[in-house]
């Protein structure tokens, strides 16, 4: 297992276009970091850069601290895991999953040695005997993983492995990929453009636009602390809401209402005539049911429903709003980089699902001001980011990970120790036979 | 349901009538075509019988299945050696997989058979070579296939050689050149691939004794690397040499069966550098010629004997009358006389076990092996009658393509 380290990565093609432009990224022994953006980010090609299969135009690729520019894949000892694989119908489960070693030619002892950890490890430890036609559709995945943990690679790649799923797979095989991730601690790299694969899987996550780092930071950093109107408005489902606002001292006018922000952030905000107050949907709330406590800590506002969602645990709301010309251009822009389909001139908003909040009507909404973010429409610069309390929630994510890499392999060492005795035992019973 | 098919499509319009809507695992046997000498598949693989051919269905994913319909169309408008892709169907109910339709490559075997059969006369060096070849061209044309594979590689006997095809482009890439990268990758997974399903053969009892799985999977590597080099390297040489060294190096490249699509020759003090486009279309000198001789379609090594032995009945037919016989008369004249009488005699029971043109190279080869024993030249229709006597049967019926099996008429 190795840390990968990314310096000054280019990607030029023959035209010219960089794919990938200036990326610095360095990913720690036994992460697990995701590549996320809309297609044409540039995710694909930087791992395929990592692999060895894209030529690095400048910059430095290192795995391990050995730089490895100029080495074929092969020598890289990287796995791809996944990949189209296939399962054998006359070999065993246990062959299946060997087959790599034998072909190295590998000891048998290593081999078993190897492909029994590697099946504890995938919970196929009842099933190595069997023929692969008798395994579920989850166990073939297994199978598939299995191969690429004897292998004993530096990392784990994955380039989209879920997108040729269907739905109940994809969900049980992203919970069996992150398992196993902080089962064996390996270091790990995961291309997708769902940004809930990517919410859901990495330790870290980062955002590219056009071959452009946007931000590299935990889950929750990103959500809470986006750095730009990008990556605020590609993560999350549904997505943050953005609205035309002006500001006026420590208000902003919106077509939702004044919001009134605490004097530091609002300080932030002198000089702009036009921005853009991004709030997110469960950042609202059906005005008749909050909690008086909590009521000062927002404003309120009415509005006239569009449609309302009614999910049974959840509830949804759909209003619309004005914007003037310059905003909705900036947002049409949006939407067609992030493939989505909306063009977002109507807020989104969660609400308590017991809300009678009826279709077509007016009702009063309260919105909680202290989550907003505000964004110069221009740039998209987000300018009432803290990134102090940004890096706090990836620091506290870190320190998670160690702790969780840790656990996991001291249970591992545990469980070995037992079965080194096993074997040894079960060795010794072969040679007396 | 939505239906997607490529011109020519009248032919498909037979398929119209099958039962799209249900999985294709449910379809009623009475409508299938069992085909022994299939390869193994990740999807449910079925193949059906409609005008006079046959066609191979496959269920997957629609994304997967609109690539490969994009990209097996663009190949065979290219010329590279892969199935023909009739269509696809997709929006089929019930959130069902899109099914991708290709044509089946007619007198075409798996790999399974080749090794497992009792006249595996096809040594896995022979294999070997026909599939580096493939991977040669395919990455010569820029395409990465990820996942070389002999399960995604059809092989059809090409006058005691064999010819390769690529089956399966789920998972292949067009790039406008490949980087040493790619390629490395692509041979690495063929590497791993081959000797797993060579592993899988011997786990199940078919491989023949003597083959070495790990082996011949450690020689793809080389030669892949041997035939990339011989088809793509530059030469520098002396300036007074360049003209026999040019001459040379494009008759290696044809030998070798690529053709030639430009030739950089540079000279300077030193002397002169070559750099040789080599072609990636399917080898097809031979081909055409015999097309536009006979009308005869066959493969490439095929049509190398045949237009040979035109080429001897020709001046048989000179030296007999004493004077110059056009060539094209001669080629009609060999049709009529020579080619077609064999063809016609194959008994009705061993029909479509070989290609026509295959059985017609093996009963040159019998006829030589005959000839030689008896001293004397034994003659075609001899050759015959004893080629279908005792070496024709000798592969097994299983193989007969489905064409023939089904009552069609191929034309292949």
């Amino acid at each position: 297992m190795a840390a990968i380290e990314m310096k000054n990565i280019v990607k030029q093609y023959g035209d010219g276009f960089p794919a990938v432009n200036d990326v610095s990224l360095d990913i720690a022994d036994g992460e697990f970091m995701i590549l996320v953006g809309p297609s044409g980010c540039g995710k694909s090609t930087l791992l395929r850069m990592i692999v060895g299969l894209e030529d690095i135009t400048s910059g430095d690729m290192l795995i391990g601290g050995k730089r490895v520019n100029d080495l074929a894949p092969r020598d890289r000892n990287l796995s791809m895991v996944f990949q189209n694989y296939a399962l054998y119908p006359h070999m065993t489960v246990y062959e299946n999953i060997a087959f790599p070693l034998r072909l190295s030619k590998t000891p048998d002892d290593e081999v078993r040695r190897r492909v029994t950890e590697a099946s504890d490890v995938l919970e196929l430890k009842d099933h190595l005997e069997r023929k692969p036609a008798n395994l579920s559709g989850g166990q073939r995945q297994r199978v598939a993983m299995g191969r690429a943990i004897v292998r004993q690679a530096e990392a784990f790649l994955f380039d989209e492995p879920l997108s040729n799923l269907d739905a109940k797979l994809r969900g049980q095989m992203r919970t069996e990929i992150s398992r196993l991730q902080r089962r064996l601690g390996i270091t790990t790299v995961y291309v997708t453009h769902d940004q809930t694969e990517a919410m859901t899987l990495g330790d870290r996550v980062c955002v590219l636009r056009k071959g452009k780092i946007q931000q590299v930071a935990s889950p929750r950093e990103l959500y809470e602390q986006p750095v730009n109107l990008f990556v605020a408005g590609f993560i999350g489902s549904p997505p943050m809401n953005f609205l035309p606002a002006v500001p006026k001292g420590n208000r902003l006018e919106t077509p939702f209402g004044d919001i009134e922000i605490d004097p530091a952030r609002a300080g932030k905000l002198a000089g702009h005539d036009l921005l853009m107050v991004g709030i997110r949907p469960e950042s609202f709330e059906d005005a008749t049911l909050v909690e008086e406590s909590k009521r000062h800590l927002g404003s309120t506002f009415r509005a006239r429903v569009d449609v309302t969602e009614w999910l049974g645990d959840s509830q949804f709301a759909y209003i619309p709003y004005e914007a003037p010309e310059a905003i909705t251009t900036q947002l049409r822009d949006l939407s067609r980089e992030l493939d989505a389909e909306d063009l977002r001139t109507q807020a989104i908003v969660s609400i308590d699902s017991t809300s009678r909040m009826r279709e077509g009507r007016e009702a009063e909404f309260w919105l909680d001001s202290r989550k907003v973010h505000v964004f110069d429409p221009e740039t998209g610069e987000n300018l009432t980011r803290d990134a102090e309390a940004g890096a706090e929630l990836t620091r506290l994510a870190t320190q998670d990970r160690v702790e969780q890499v840790e656990e996991s392999q001291q249970r591992a060492s545990a469980d070995g120790g037992q079965r080194d005795g096993g074997r040894r035992g079960g060795a010794t019973a072969v040679g007396s036979a | 349901m939505r239906f997607l098919f490529r011109p020519p499509a009248a032919e498909a319009t037979g398929l119209l009538a099958l039962p799209w809507n249900e999985p294709l695992e449910q379809w009623d046997p009475d409508l299938l075509l069992e085909v022994p000498q299939r390869g193994i598949s990740r999807h449910v693989v079925r193949f059906v019988a409609s005008g006079s051919h046959v066609f191979a269905l496959k269920e997957i994913n629609e994304r997967l299945a609109r690539h490969e319909y994009a990209l097996l169309s663009q190949f065979e408008e290219e010329g590279l050696p892969t199935v023909s892709v009739l269509g696809i169907c997709v929006d089929r109910p019930a959130a069902q997989e899109a099914i991708l339709v290709t044509r089946y490559l007619e007198y075409s075997m798996s790999y399974r058979w080749l090794f497992s059969s009792p006249r595996a006369g096809h040594s896995a060096e022979q294999l070997l070579d026909t599939m580096v070849e493939l991977l040669v061209r395919l990455h010569l044309a820029g395409v990465f296939w990820g996942d070389c594979s002999l399960s995604n590689t059809l092989f059809r006997p090409d006058a005691g050689a064999l010819a390769a095809y690529l089956v399966d482009a789920e998972t292949v890439e067009r790039h406008r050149s490949l980087s040493p990268g790619q390629r490395a990758y692509d041979v690495d997974l063929a590497r791993e691939r081959v000797g797993a399903e060579l592993l899988d053969l011997r786990f199940g009892g078919l491989l023949p004794e003597g083959i070495d799985p790990i082996e011949v999977a450690e020689g793809l590597p080389p030669r892949y690397a041997a035939l990339w080099d011989e088809v793509t390297h530059e030469q520098v040489f002396g300036v007074e040499e360049q003209q026999w060294r040019l001459t040379e190096r494009l008759r290696r490249l044809n030998d070798l069966g690529f053709d030639v699509g430009e030739v950089e020759l540079i000279t300077s003090a030193e002397g002169a550098r070559l750099r040789v486009e080599t072609r990636v279309a399917e080898p097809g000198q031979h081909r055409r010629e015999l097309l536009r001789l006979t009308g005869l379609e066959v493969q490439e090594r095929q049509a190398r004997r045949l237009l040979n032995d035109i080429v001897a009945f020709r001046a048989h037919l000179e030296q007999k009358t004493g004077r110059p016989v056009a060539e094209s008369l001669a080629a009609q004249r060999w049709l009529a006389e020579v080619y077609q009488p064999v063809v016609e005699a194959i008994p009705r029971e061993l029909a479509g076990r070989l290609a026509p043109a295959e059985v017609f190279h093996e009963v040159l080869e019998h006829r030589w092996f005959l000839s030689e024993k008896a001293r004397r030249d034994v003659g075609t229709a001899e050759a015959a009658r004893s080629y279908f006597a005792t070496v024709l049967p000798q592969t097994p019926a299983e193989v007969t393509t489905p064409s023939v099996r089904a009552g069609l008429s191929p034309d292949a």
